[in-house]
């Protein structure tokens, strides 16, 4: 008995080693993109005999694995090409797999690389689950913020968030925020509103978002409120500080402002520039509002 | 009715003998084991999934059961010869595929017995562990609803072991396995044959289709593992109508099946 156990072990470990070795030198071959045999939902639908939900699943997972995956990446070759196949084959396999359409939609519309930068694609996979899952008014929401953070279309924006405020069960602060965008669309203020409304999502991957879009929001505040101190000099000096620490010393200024999370901004000397730092967790800022804070240059 | 039960309690202990009950210890491994490993990857997703996954396996596992067993219930007494031994006893040839029928189902019932105790178990520590995510859950974790998924998926595997008996009262296993298996693929196609009409235009192709939709299988109807994930009500008359369909199907199999051995000749 104790021979045959030993040769087992040996031949293992022998094959454990093999294995090492072999990997050191070689890595199987993967493909850019993950390779979708079939992308047909309904024909998938007839392979998976009844297994639907689980195979929604793994697709979910799937897709998953592959924003995340692209999300690391680095390089020329990053492509969200696969993104929205999948997230088609999941909605089809599984047409109430809310957080699919939820989250999908946010995968989708991230600007790249952080996300595929594909805001139509995101509003289509929104109209899939308003067509297929009872209309919830929360992928009409969807849509109507694709619309407004994305897409900077606040007509659009506005009948969206009316329409969601129409189906059972809407939260009662979809009317009023529909008046808000069409009034005051592109302001800090009315997406601060916006996003603290998601800030109580029971969706904690929203949730999360919501915080980040906050501070982000903050961030640009403090840099509104900075750049007339730049502007200031630079009306005075006729020329763009050198640095942060000739801006500091000749405005008096405590300390290098820095954003939420704690990170010192940025300062482009050339382009007099206020940013959030690229080792901050809020970089980039949406763009949205940059327009605001840029300080009139000599 | 006695001599029934007595070929019932022999299948059972056989079937104890093949080591089924295996099926349930490596079903508790696989959900506990994918309980802890998909929570990275599903994005919050984790409850949902396990629901799928143990109703799935459940799924697999009595189907697999239900034919790798079944397939071997009577023709195994005959190449063994065993049969002659049990045909001189006091068992009419009804009663022998009738308790073989029973004992198999009664295996299945009890192995997904303990598969739901099981399931239930690692939803109540995924419940007790869970956080603030519990909150979108579009269904309790211990969802009674879940029931009705697995009586339904007990009723769909009675019926494969009733197909899976059919086949072996005249074929050989390997035959047996094959055309139980291609039912059961058929069976999942009920809805495509039914609607044959909206993509052809021949008549006779139609008739054929409609005939196929009625007299094979209908399994479709038994699988409700998606709605009761998702919370969404079965309704009381669905179930009702599939378990009356089961059994009249299982029915039409048992006695054809009871037909075809009373007479064959094992000489």
């Amino acid at each position: 008995m104790a021979a045959p156990v030993v040769l087992v072990a040996v031949l293992l470990a022998g094959a454990v080693g093999v294995q090492v070795v072999r990997d050191r030198g070689w890595s199987p071959y993967q493909p850019p993109n993950p390779l979708l045999w079939v992308q047909s939902g309904p024909l998938l639908q007839r392979l998976v005999l009844g297994f639907d939900s689980l195979a929604a699943d793994i697709y979910w997972m799937r897709a998953v694995v592959y924003y995340g995956g692209k999300r690391r990446a680095t390089g020329p070759q990053l492509s969200y090409d696969a993104l929205y196949p999948l997230l088609d084959l999941v909605t089809s396999l599984d047409p109430h797999f809310r957080v699919a359409y939820r989250f999908g939609s946010v995968f989708l519309t991230e600007a790249y690389p952080a996300g595929a930068g594909r805001p139509d694609l995101a509003i289509q996979l929104l109209q899939r689950g308003i067509a297929r899952d009872h209309g919830r008014w929360e992928y009409f929401y969807d849509i109507g913020f694709v619309y407004y953070w994305w897409l900077r279309d606040y007509q659009k924006a506005a009948e969206w968030f009316l329409k969601g405020a129409e189906q059972p069960g809407a939260a009662e602060w979809l009317k009023p925020l529909a008046a808000t965008t069409l009034a005051t669309g592109g302001h800090r203020e009315t997406s601060r509103q916006m996003w603290t409304q998601l800030l109580n999502s029971d969706m904690t991957f929203i949730r999360s978002q919501a915080e980040l879009r906050l501070a982000q929001l903050d961030a640009m505040d403090t840099i509104a409120a900075v750049t007339p101190v730049l502007q200031r000099f630079i009306d005075r000096e006729q020329r763009i500080p050198r640095s942060w620490q000739e801006l500091a010393a000749a405005e008096r200024l405590a300390r290098v402002p820095a954003d939420p999370t704690g990170v010192p901004f940025v300062f482009d000397p050339k382009l007099g520039f206020i940013d959030v730092s690229p080792k901050s967790r809020l970089w980039p800022l949406p763009i949205e509002s940059r327009a605001h804070v840029t300080p009139q240059l000599p | 009715m006695r001599a029934m039960v007595l070929v019932a309690g022999a299948v059972f202990r056989e079937s104890v003998r093949d080591r089924v009950p295996y099926s349930m210890v490596m079903f508790a491994i696989l959900l506990m084991a994918a309980s802890y490993a998909i929570s990275q990857l599903t994005a919050g997703q984790d409850m949902k999934i396990i629901k799928d996954l143990g109703l799935a396996s459940m799924s697999v596992f009595g189907m697999l059961i239900a034919v790798f067993l079944g397939i071997g219930l009577v023709s195994k007494e005959v190449e063994r010869k065993s049969i002659f031994a049990l045909l001189a006893k006091p068992v009419t040839r009804t009663q022998f595929v009738l308790g073989k029928y029973l004992g198999l189902v009664a295996t299945l019932v009890i192995n997904l017995a303990v598969m739901t105790l099981a399931f239930y178990a690692v939803l109540a520590f995924m419940d007790l562990t869970a956080g603030p995510e519990k909150l979108v859950w579009p269904a309790p974790a211990l969802d009674p609803r879940l029931l009705i998924a697995i009586l339904l998926i007990i009723a769909e595997v009675a019926v494969v072991t009733a197909v899976a008996l059919f086949f072996s009262t005249f074929s050989s296993p390997l035959l047996s396995a094959l055309l139980t298996l291609g039912l059961w693929t058929a069976g999942h196609f009920g809805s495509d044959l039914r609607n044959f009409g909206t993509v052809v235009d021949s008549a006779p192709m139609i008739a054929i289709a409609r005939v196929l939709y009625y007299v094979l299988p209908n399994l479709a109807p038994f699988d409700v593992k998606a709605e009761v994930v998702h919370g969404f009500p079965v309704a009381a008359r669905h179930v009702a109508y599939t378990l009356a369909y089961g059994g009249l199907y299982a029915g039409v199999l048992l006695t054809a099946a009871v037909a075809i051995f009373r007479r064959r000749d094992f000489k």
